[in-house]
């Protein structure tokens, strides 16, 4: 059953992401996700970027739904279900964020409750996101294209801070390939990850098989993976499945 | 007390995962293995890849849930590897395929084989997609074609899953040379949520399962085996042990699970295993065979 919810109020973020805020009484944790609803459009799956009394989702334009949604003004109506799946775990462990494009929306509110140095990376400077969000932190900045910060991928950046100093955990979110390469420095570097993954997710709760990874759904089991299922993930990113279901190159 | 041969079959419990539940990858069902099915049962597969219908194609409801996927499925020449991974896992693998005449379930049945699928389940009842399952599976003469073409093509036991969205014994004497009914799939039904003031689901109807229907699926078990001489495989609404005991004595001698996965998690194999043994135990009985059909009313 959906629960309608309001906007509030929205933001514009970049060129392409906006934040749409709206209240909901069902607390959730960070890194868990809703499916949302677009009636007659399309229903996706959207994690939270903000979680205390005024929630809200961060939204790229991606496909039809995203572009729908991006049209939508105050007032008007979203409907819900959920939150669903595993949110990020707290330790208190030293932590590196690791964020890579719009993957900095499902971190957000984890940095907001942990302490912890900020690495956040986009293609160019104009879709970086939340780099003045957090205050009182070390926030570094990668781009791509050298836009702003340090020129190159955001697993290059973190393999140059992790000479100058130690951290004990990474958290992150973005692209497939990203995680991939931490995962990877991860292990070289006993440190520990979580990462959440985002894959083609139908229902959202568990049954359907469209989101799973090497036998782990992502939509229950994750969306939030630890270190010991990460390294056992082969198709992490190298292989994704299609609507249908066939693996294919990522 | 829960081990059985059913079509030759070896099986380590009766508890068999249901077609379209975490059964599109092998990799997922040797998870599902892992934690206590009996056996699995694939995502239908047909003769082209589909995509399925768009989102929404699940409805959480207080009492079950409903679904339009739409028979989404990589197609049969990609499914290959997919039965060899889930192989792996050590109990029965049934192939579920969806055709649109005898033909096609022909090809699709002998794929399977040569996959080395254990056993194939015709798809000759879902609610939800135009031309195949129920529309084909509604059609006496286009039923019992069916079925017998397979039967004759392939060596593995075949297994018809019938829809429950007719007059069910009239088809299951239809489906008669299978080695075993499946009994039932999904009931189609549909949701509106009155707020968009339109139908939850893209494809308006879906195939409602889980609790709601057990009484449907029962009844129909119930039916069929005072009329047809097959072995029945039990599914819809299974979720205790006592379900299952219930579908047993309507005359099941195996059972799906499908729904119940989502309502209790991947553990739920373990679990109504647990609880049908416990049952059996208080109530003296060494084998849950001996309550197949035991509550006909001759």
């Amino acid at each position: 059953m959906y629960r309608v919810v309001k906007i509030e109020k929205i933001v514009e973020e970049t060129p392409t992401i906006k934040t749409f805020f709206f209240r909901d009484d069902i607390s959730a944790i960070p890194g868990q996700f809703y499916m949302v609803w677009l009636p007659g459009i399309d229903e996706f799956p959207m994690s939270i970027s903000y979680i205390k009394e005024l929630k809200a989702f961060t939204v790229k334009k991606v496909g039809e739904g995203t572009r729908c949604m991006h049209k939508l003004k105050v007032g008007d109506k979203l409907w819900l279900r959920g939150p669903y799946g595993r949110g990020f775990k707290i330790t208190d462990k030293k932590a590196l964020f690791v964020g890579g494009g719009s993957g900095m929306a499902t971190l957000a509110p984890l940095i907001d409750r942990l302490p912890g140095d900020v690495v956040i990376a986009a293609r160019t400077e104009k879709e970086l996101l939340f780099h003045k969000r957090f205050r009182g932190r070390k926030v570094y900045l990668a781009t791509d294209d050298g836009s702003e910060g340090f020129k190159g991928l955001a697993h290059e950046l973190v393999e140059k801070l992790l000479e100058k100093e130690k951290y004990e955990i990474i958290y992150t979110c973005g692209p497939e390939s990203m995680i991939r390469k931490l995962v990877d420095i991860a292990v070289k570097r006993d440190m520990d990850i979580q990462a959440s993954l985002e894959r083609l997710m139908k229902c959202g709760i568990g049954i359907c098989d469209s989101c799973s990874i090497n036998g782990f759904r992502v939509c229950v089991d994750g969306p939030v993976f630890m270190k010991e299922e990460l390294i056992q993930m082969n198709d992490l990113g190298k292989f994704k499945r299609d609507k249908s279901g066939r693996k294919v190159l990522l | 007390m829960l081990s059985f041969t059913l079509n030759g079959l070896k099986f380590r419990n009766p508890l068999i995962l249901a077609s379209g539940i975490l059964d599109e990858s092998g990799e997922t069902m040797l998870k599902v293995i892992e934690h206590g099915a009996g056996g699995v049962v694939t995502k239908s597969i047909g003769i082209q890849e589909r995509e399925g219908y768009e989102n929404p194609v699940v409805y959480e409801l207080p009492y079950g849930l409903l679904n339009a996927i739409g028979l989404a499925n990589p197609g049969i020449e990609n499914y290959g590897e997919e039965i060899r991974k889930a192989k792996e896992g050590g109990v029965p693998v049934i192939g579920s395929i969806f055709g649109g005449n005898a033909e096609e379930f022909v090809y699709l049945a002998r794929k399977m084989e040569e996959y080395g699928a254990d056993a194939v389940e015709l798809n000759l009842s879902c609610p939800h997609a135009k031309g195949y399952g129920m529309e084909i599976g509604t059609d006496e003469a286009l039923v019992e074609e069916i079925v017998r073409e397979v039967k004759r093509n392939i060596k593995i036991p075949v297994w018809a899953k019938i829809t429950p969205n007719t007059d069910v014994v009239r088809i299951a004497k239809a489906a008669e040379s299978a080695d075993s009914l499946v009994l039932i799939n999904t009931v189609k039904a549909m949701a509106i949520d009155i707020e968009a003031k339109m139908p939850v689901l893209s494809n308006k109807f879906g195939g409602l399962s889980g609790p709601c229907i057990k009484p449907i699926g029962v009844r129909a078990v119930y039916e069929v085996y005072r009329e047809v001489e097959k072995p029945i495989i039990g599914v819809g609404g299974i979720t205790t042990g006592k379900d299952a005991i219930e579908y047993l004595m309507a005359g099941a001698s195996a059972l799906q699970i499908g729904t119940a996965v989502y309502l209790r998690g991947v553990e739920v194999f373990f679990h109504i295993g647990k609880e049908m043994v416990a049952w059996m135990k208080k109530h003296g009985y060494s084998h849950f065979t001996e309550l197949v059909g035991i509550a006909q009313v001759r």
